[in-house]
């Protein structure tokens, strides 16, 4: 659960609204940086920690695309295959993702370092195409540049 | 408009960095503006003609005139940084170059509007964009120019706090009434209006949204004056805009530049054109929500709310996605009704179901086993859901379906047969 340090930032955030309530986003953000993913347990804990319902808090969680539910790779390669990507290829992406790791959308690898994830626009359109790998993006991506990045991350372990 | 100077990216190198934007004259119109009071603020704003930049392109200074006076319930400002139209990717750039001037238009317009607490809702997926603009507001704080430490710093009774509100993956959230729920804790559905936010809004008090570029623009009004404005752009839709132009062309990014500009000017000219030499077959001129174009009736276009609205599609964000001749409409089309079914709310059924049963329409065509009848099939459910929904996110599902079949209906009967 959350360290003291963890908890006063739940604080400041609680700080920033007239209600507890508000702050849910805030703290399941929190949880999942943390843990990977928010657990039914995760969904108690933030309810009992900001006094609202377990109810609202799964509904908050189950709402959002970026609240997992369920265990995630280490690495979250999330593809955008909208529109503006589609036009510049991110099918390829997909492609040589799953040459490179052997896993396609909505599959993680059995080591759970890696798990492929289809998402909405990412807002990178001009770059495009791109993933986003956990927080951060990479664009203009290439079939080596995705063999490079992918290198990389099993480097990091 | 080659002798066009930007202002919201002007191109000066760290202009991120507080010191730099001091040198080049921030934190001198927030004092301008408090030298002035709230109404004649309003007033400028009004004058000036500037029209939202998220979407809608309603008048800011309207949206603005419809808050109460004075009351006994505090008054809130949201700034939309939701951005998550497909094709939009233009608030990013304010965030990431000129995170100050968005503060700045923050603190005149809260003034202006007598707000005490202004959130800035920024979509989950840009995390690190959020931590610039954090990074941004602590050092405004630290200076002495936002919060309680701004009385002293610029001989005011006027403050205002400051907070980011990080959204979670949810295109709803730009919904100004979904974006409320979102920031006071609820699922995000959006609220039936009216009431509308300025009488009703965040925790039943008074509300504005605007959008990001929207609240970028009036620092440069308060420097510049109404008059300066006005002289930009397109006359019913002035001032500078950043038009981001993705898709088939070969300089594909965000370029600041007056309104009204000519759909053709930007894609050949500012964006290098299509690759390969190609013609192009479909433009979307504002995020996949507006009615789409066909490469043939671009001649003459202006992009501005009124000349859009004149042939049959909107502004929107001004996110252009550009596709040449070899675009196959019906991936794209299928594409675009994914992305609605995926991100409807659930709230109304007309969108909840019509989208569910476009998609799988599309997903048949792709495989070969539609028949021309689908596509009128189609054209009667994105009917259906259009006007019927309490949200906008209908209309935006069920336009590119039905402009699509509507303007490209050869097209697509040569793909189905394909």
């Amino acid at each position: 659960m959350f360290t003291e340090e963890e908890l006063q930032q739940v604080e400041e955030i609680k700080s920033h609204y007239p209600t507890n309530l508000s702050a849910v986003m805030g703290a399941l953000h929190l949880y999942q940086d943390k843990y990977g993913y928010v657990s039914d347990e995760g969904i108690s804990y933030v309810a009992k920690l900001l006094e609202i319902p377990e109810e609202h808090v799964l509904g908050v969680v189950s709402f959002y695309e970026m609240f997992h539910q369920h265990p995630t790779g280490k690495y979250k390669l999330q593809v955008c295959t909208n529109v503006s990507c589609m036009l510049c290829n991110s099918d390829m992406v997909l492609r040589s993702i799953k040459e490179k790791i052997g896993i396609g959308i909505g599959e993680m690898t059995e080591d759970g370092l890696f798990s492929v994830h289809e998402v909405e626009c990412l807002g990178s359109c001009g770059t495009a195409p791109v993933i986003s790998v956990n927080k951060l993006y990479h664009d203009k991506l290439t079939p080596e540049k995705i063999n490079e990045l992918i290198d990389t991350l099993k480097a990091q372990g | 408009m080659n002798d066009y100077q930007p202002v919201l990216l002007p191109g000066i190198s760290d202009l991120h960095r507080i010191d730099v934007y001091e040198q080049h004259g921030g934190y001198a119109r927030i004092r301008k503006a408090l030298a002035m009071k709230p109404t004649e603020i309003l007033d400028v704003v009004k004058a000036s003609g500037l029209r939202g930049r998220g979407g809608a392109a309603f008048p800011t200074g309207l949206k603005w005139s419809f808050m109460p006076q004075e009351g006994e319930k505090p008054s809130y400002l949201c700034v939309n940084g939701d951005e998550a139209e497909p094709g939009s990717f233009k608030d990013r750039q304010i965030f990431e170059f000129n995170p100050h001037q968005m503060i700045e238009g923050i603190l005149i317009s809260g003034y202006a509007l007598r707000i005490k607490t202004a959130y800035i809702y920024i979509r989950g997926e840009y995390e690190s964009w959020t931590r610039m603009v954090e990074k941004a507001i602590a050092e405004a704080y630290a200076r002495g120019y936002v919060g309680e430490k701004m009385k002293e710093t610029f001989g005011t009774d006027y403050s205002v706090e400051i907070y980011v509100h990080r959204g979670a993956g949810a295109y709803i959230c730009g919904e100004e009434s979904s974006l409320m729920n979102s920031i006071e804790g609820h699922r995000p559905y959006p609220r039936v209006k009216p009431p509308f936010p300025a009488q009703i809004g965040l925790w039943g008090c008074p509300t504005t949204i605007n959008n990001v570029e929207t609240i970028t623009n009036i620092p440069v009004i308060m420097e510049k004056g109404a008059d300066w404005f006005k002289e930009i752009g397109a006359e019913t839709h002035p001032g500078p805009l950043l038009y981001g132009i993705s898709g088939h062309v070969n300089k594909p990014g965000v370029y600041e530049l007056p309104t009204g500009m000519l759909l053709t000017e930007l894609i050949h000219d500012v964006a290098g054109g299509i690759p390969g030499g190609k013609k192009i077959k479909m433009v979307i001129p504002g995020g996949s929500s507006m009615p789409p174009l066909r490469g043939d009736q671009l001649d003459g276009v202006h992009m501005d709310a009124d000349s859009l609205k004149d042939i049959g599609s909107a502004i929107g964000t001004a996110g252009i996605i550009v596709m040449d001749e070899d675009t196959n409409l019906l991936r794209v089309l299928t594409r675009i009704t994914h992305f609605y079914k995926v991100e409807s709310c659930g709230q109304c059924t007309p969108c909840r179901e019509g989208t569910g049963w476009m998609l799988k329409v599309f997903n048949r065509l792709l495989a070969g086993e539609g028949s021309s009848k689908d596509l009128d099939l189609l054209h009667s459910v994105a009917n259906n859901i259009e006007g019927n929904t309490v949200c906008a996110l209908g209309d935006a599902a069920a336009w590119p379906v039905k402009f699509t079949i509507e303007r490209f209906r050869v097209e697509l009967e040569k793909e189905l047969v394909r």
